[in-house]
């Protein structure tokens, strides 16, 4: 089968641009971008533009974004990265916005987050073994001496 | 009663390589990372919407059971593409392949509606090939 021939499904055209536009937020979502930048790099008008990600995406891309900072940041923060620098590398301009939002994504403030993730790191470095199930540590005799 | 699974093994050719693939083509989210005993790390990642669903991203390394011949056949069977270790399941197929395929993964099957689902099938970075389906 030729996989490198053109697809043939409806709106192929379509769907070049909103993938091309979620590519954009993840390239840009550090910085100051708006919808108006966003719905521009998909060649779209604003509402219909947002319409269609939603289809595609489950998420508006103003949510897409959002989230995506948020993942970001707790990727830093398990990288024992601190709750202020995670906060503005990501694109948040205050840490009141970013801490109210991380917690209702997440369940707990990003400095909550930050512990929990060191306590595993330590926890990692004593025993790793036991974060490892049993059939790969035996498959590979990791538990023998 | 069993009620879910949680684990699977992928056998990769180069440990930090699938881990690039993984994460940075497809999108998933490393969960844990702990050097071994024999050098080889135990990695594993997990689809952004399911984390209590890991990959384990092997490297084949001697070990016990795995002598250096058993290596050299997995490795050329995985180059070879032989092992299609499961299905991975998107909200829309079309723009999941058009962005796979704009980050250079290697499509052996465009999607197609089969009687089970819409279907492509890709390869990850070692010869692995999964199929992607939107039901």
């Amino acid at each position: 089968m030729n996989a490198t021939a053109s697809p043939e499904y409806p709106n192929a055209y379509l769907y070049k641009r909103i993938v091309q536009a979620k590519l954009f937020i993840e390239d840009n979502y550090a910085s100051k971008i708006d919808l108006n930048n966003i719905s521009d790099e998909a060649y779209f008008s604003k509402f219909h533009f947002i319409r269609i990600f939603k289809r595609t995406y489950g998420r508006t891309p103003h949510q897409y974004l959002t989230y995506l900072r948020i993942e970001r940041a707790a990727e830093l923060l398990c990288n024992n990265i601190s709750v202020s620098e995670a906060c503005y590398s990501v694109g948040f301009e205050t840490l009141s916005s970013f801490g109210s939002l991380f917690k209702r994504v997440k369940g707990v403030t990003p400095s909550a987050f930050l512990m929990q993730q060191q306590q595993t790191q330590m926890d990692i470095a004593a025993t790793p073994l036991a974060f490892v199930p049993g059939c790969f540590v035996h498959q590979h005799g990791w538990n023998e001496k | 009663m069993i009620s879910k699974l949680t684990h699977i093994c992928v056998y990769v050719l180069d440990q930090e390589r699938a881990r690039d693939f993984y994460t940075n083509k497809l999108g998933f989210k490393v969960k844990i990372d702990v050097p071994m005993p024999n050098g080889a790390k135990w990695l594993t990642v997990t689809p952004p919407d399911q984390p209590d669903m890991e990959l384990t991203l092997f490297p084949l390394v001697v070990g016990k059971k795995f002598t250096e011949e058993v290596i050299a056949t997995m490795k050329e069977l995985i180059s070879n593409s032989v092992f299609g270790p499961g299905v991975f399941l998107c909200n829309d197929i079309y723009a999941t392949y058009e962005e796979l395929k704009s980050k250079s993964v290697e499509f052996i099957k465009v999607p197609t509606k089969e009687l089970y689902a819409i279907e492509a099938l890709f390869k990850d970075d070692s010869g692995n090939f999964f199929s992607l389906h939107q039901r």
